[in-house]
């Protein structure tokens, strides 16, 4: 077949645009793509920096000292650099904060899901978003000048004869910095997001699975605890596993309201640092590039993403074992 | 009406017992009112269907014999459903709870729970109490028996329910549903999910059940509905348009809607 | 089995009782998350607002509690705001509409949506830590407003990219195939179609991004930012041409909760009310973005019916 001229002519237009069209298209797309990989670049960066900032600190220290060593004061002489007061100080507010936030959000998300008329769902989800928007300062705040002091209050009428009897445990006064103020406070400010995660699992149970419940007779209760709880799970412990992340790295309130002493203690009425505040403590002086301070937060930091990443792992495979596929 | 209610006094009466009567029921969903004055009896130890287009409410009848509908807001009920005629279990101060652990249900699609097989069936008995464990396995295996079960799942009651096939998954909610003794059972086109194979087990179970157990059924096949019951009822618009035995009702039809239905002329 | 009817109701009545105990106690939790949410601001309330007044805007800090006010911490959160905005809103909607309509199922697609996921669960401090290496030291942009604004940015990087995405896979497939049945391409179909369809939802998740990114306290302390700033930053306006300047960007800075960290660690109570006023106008602001982004929310939701 021979083209007549014109068509040709059209034709060759017809391919022209398209390459023109295609190559503009071709670069909008890399340009989304570089966008996109931003993120994996910002994770790079951290774990890079965490990991050849903190180098030079084992250089000094082997590993097994830094983990299992009981005192921590690098800033010392001589220094000592045992993290396990820190990761005590952040055990303890994160137990205390989940013996808070894990009850009352189970149990909110629980009775919004399956109790709470329509009506009550919709103003009480967005009002305990907003619980969960405050800045965590002003969260501090709150700790150290009301939740402490309240404490204190209730705790004065008992401290004496407890002390008497365990001193070792209960101080005769509670402290006005100490781990249980900031330890609620922190819970209170996770409620909502175990809540609204668990509840959003709770709603996905299909309808099917609870009629089926009551249809044997069971009561809301049962069909709640012993049907729609046990096919949620996965997703329950999901929100678990994130409110543990953020008590682990939380900052703002135990750095207001926990103190900044690193000790080696369990006892929530003591004061005691975390691994955030310690590397709140050491950036409010001045920390050149290259110092011991600068490479000690950074260890801290690279402690503190792994235990993060640690609980991320183990709730991964946990709501993987429960997954169930209605 | 007076036609309905003629119909229903040519029934023979001597031949059943009533075990439940609907009695000039209605139905609101909010405002809108979808079932109409509905009167039907159910014969004991008899399989009764509900039959009719889709929309025509007689899930939504089903699903008042066991107060389903009281689980959400905005639904109504007039009128009554006496059971045993001695009580209408519509009545607002009767316990829906109580009706339930009196009424099973099976549903549209199998719904096990997930758990295991032997958690599914004993559930309703574990919710309604019982403690023993002797009893509840005693209860479990007759469940599962009865549902033509225990053969294929007896050697693996810890397994999760949902590594069963669809049919024996439905037949494991018919146990759950026996498992509790009730008189009456509910089934909601319970086997609409399944395949002819499937269906076929269900159908069989279902005639062998009424021995034991009144049943109600919702069918949207009208040859299942004329293979399985003994009693059948027409309904159309939230009306129930004819209630006959079954071989009377597709044969000789007394009203033109019914006739056009059965003969397949809509629906 | 069921035994007497007397048997059958006492069972029933048992269980029932132990919903009625379930409602109680979910209501009174519900009321005590409330209850505290009130608590709080009422706290804030009644230490700060005495402290409100226009010299409390006007003031740079001070030694003197009285004296103190928050104008640079003020201006410091707008100027690091507007940093903020200016990246992540870019970077998080291109990533979002990459990620959605772009990428192919492939390692690549599957790595960058695991770590997105992995990065909203990094504690906010870490990003301090990225920023005194990366920004700070290695990139020697200094203790600045834009160090703080580009790690705010990448810390809410990932709300805006999750959000985005959200939005877009909300837009049923049958508006895109309509656009592309009109000779659109891939490009036209997301910058004419999809994005305005997906505009609200988008800027819900801009608004909650921005609200956390104000209330950020940890990551801009290990900048530095904790010092006594007592004069303004270079102004973005000029009297000559090109009448933008930039040099803002470079110079140092503090904001509002830091201002507040720095008075609520005090051991005087006269700063603590400072620290009270401060929380304040932090509340208000956050549930004011808050406020809007639900409200917007809402209404989209009811607005849009496909």
């Amino acid at each position: 077949m021979v083209d007549q001229p014109l068509a040709v002519a059209a034709r060759s237009l017809f391919y022209r645009k398209k390459r023109h069209r295609d190559l503009r298209q071709r670069f909008i797309e890399v340009l989304l793509f570089l966008a996109a990989l931003s993120s994996v670049l910002t994770t790079i960066a951290i774990m890079v920096l965490l990991v050849t900032e903190s180098l030079p600190l084992f250089e000094k220290v082997s590993i097994i000292e830094f983990i299992t060593g009981r005192d921590w004061a690098p800033l010392f002489d001589p220094p000592r650099y045992g993290i396990l007061p820190l990761i005590c100080g952040t055990f303890v507010t994160s137990m205390v904060a989940l013996f808070v936030a894990i009850p009352m959000g189970t149990i909110a998300a629980m009775y919004l899901s399956e109790f709470a008329a329509p009506k009550l769902r919709e103003v009480a989800k967005p009002v305990l978003e907003i619980l969960a928007g405050i800045p965590t300062v002003v969260y501090g705040y709150f700790a150290l000048l009301f939740v402490t002091p309240v404490l204190q209050m209730l705790y004065s009428p008992f401290g004496e004869k407890l002390s008497e009897w365990l001193p070792d445990i209960f101080p005769y006064e509670l402290e006005g910095f100490n781990m249980l103020g900031p330890g609620i406070v922190m819970g209170i400010m996770i409620t909502p997001t175990i809540s609204s995660i668990s509840e959003d699992a709770m709603r996905a149970v299909p309808v099917e699975l609870r009629e089926g419940s009551y249809a044997t007779g069971a009561t809301r209760f049962q069909t709640a605890w012993k049907v729609v709880f046990p096919a949620a799970i996965s997703g329950i412990i999901a929100s678990y596993i994130l409110g543990i992340s953020r008590a682990v790295g939380e900052t703002m309130i135990v750095a207001v309201a926990a103190g900044l002493q690193p000790t080696l203690t369990l006892n929530p009425l003591r004061p005691a640092a975390t691994i955030t505040t310690y590397i709140v403590q050491v950036s409010l002086g001045d920390t050149p590039h290259g110092t011991i301070g600068y490479q000690t937060i950074f260890a801290a930091g690279l402690t503190l993403v792994l235990l993060t990443l640690f609980f991320n792992v183990i709730g991964y495979f946990l709501s993987r074992r429960f997954r169930e596929t209605y | 009406m007076v036609e309905e209610a003629s119909q229903l006094n040519q029934l023979d009466s001597t031949m059943f017992q009533p075990k439940a009567e609907v009695k000039n029921l209605s139905f609101f969903y909010g405002d809108a009112k979808v079932l109409k004055n509905v009167d039907l009896v159910i014969p004991e130890h008899r399989v009764t269907a509900l039959i009719g287009p889709s929309g025509c409410g007689k899930t939504t009848l089903l699903r008042c014999f066991n107060r389903l509908h009281d689980l959400y807001p905005g639904n109504r009920y007039e009128g009554e459903i006496m059971l045993d005629s001695a009580v209408n279990i519509l009545d607002a101060q009767v316990d829906p709870i109580e009706v339930r652990m009196r009424i099973g249900m099976v549903f549209q699609r199998p719904n096990p729970f997930p758990k295991s097989i032997y958690e599914n069936v004993s559930y309703g008995l574990r919710v309604q109490g019982e403690k023993s464990r002797s009893v509840i396995d005693a209860k479990v295996e007759q469940a599962l028996k009865n549902a033509a079960l225990w053969d294929e799942v007896k050697d693996r009651l810890k397994d999760s329910a949902y590594e069963l096939s669809g049919g024996q998954q439905q037949r494991l909610c018919i146990a759950r549903a026996l498992a509790t003794d009730p008189e009456l059972i509910l089934f909601d086109e319970p086997t609409s999910a399944l395949d002819p194979i499937a269906t076929a087990s269900i159908e069989e179970l279902m005639s062998s059940l009424k021995q034991q157990v009144t049943i109600l059924i919702v069918t949207h096949s009208m040859q299942q509905a004329a293979r399985l019951s003994d009693y059948t009822a027409f309904m159309y618009l939230g009306e129930l348009v004819e209630f006959n035995q079954t071989l009377t009702l597709f044969n000789h039809p007394a009203n033109q809607q019914t006739e056009d239905y059965v003969k397949g002329r809509f629906g | 089995m069921q035994g007497s009817l007397a048997g059958v109701r006492g069972n029933i009545q048992r269980r029932q009782l132990w919903s009625a105990i379930f409602a109680i106690v979910g209501l009174l939790v519900l009321f005590i998350a409330i209850i505290v949410l009130l608590a709080l601001i009422l706290q804030l309330a009644i230490q700060g607002v005495p402290r409100l007044s226009w010299a409390f805007f006007t003031s740079f800090p001070s030694s003197k509690a009285e004296e103190a006010g928050i104008l640079s911490a003020l201006v410091g959160t707008a100027l690091v705001m507007l940093v903020t905005a200016f990246t992540a809103i870019p970077i998080g909607i291109a990533s979002g509409i990459y990620l959605e309509e772009y990428a192919r199922k492939n390692w690549i697609a599957a790595l960058i949506e695991i770590n997105v996921t992995n990065l909203a669960g990094v504690p906010s401090i870490v990003y301090g830590l990225l920023a005194m290496g990366l920004f700070k030291s290695a990139l020697q942009l200094g203790e600045s407003v834009l160090t703080a604004g580009l790690t705010l940015a990448l810390l809410i990087l990932p709300v805006v990219i999750v959000t985005t995405r959200e939005a877009l896979r909300a837009i049923p497939s049958g508006l895109r195939e309509a656009a592309y049945a009109l000779g659109a391409s891939k490009w036209q179909m997301v910058w004419d179609h999809i994005l305005p369809y997906a505009s609200g939802s988008i800027l819900t998740g801009i608004i909650i991004g921005l609200s956390r990114a104000i209330g950020e306290t940890a990551p801009l302390i290990t900048i530095g930012a904790l010092t006594f700033i007592s004069f303004l930053p270079p102004s973005p306006f000029k009297s000559d041409f090109p009448f933008l300047s930039f040099d803002w960007v470079r110079s140092p800075f503090t904001v509002m909760p830091i201002q507040m960290f720095n008075w609520v660690s005090r051991p005087e109570p006269e700063f603590q009310l400072n620290a009270a006023a401060a929380g304040v106008i932090l509340v208000a602001l956050t549930l004011l973005m808050n406020g809007l982004a639900i409200y917007l929310r809402y209404r989209f939701r009811k607005g849009v019916k496909w």
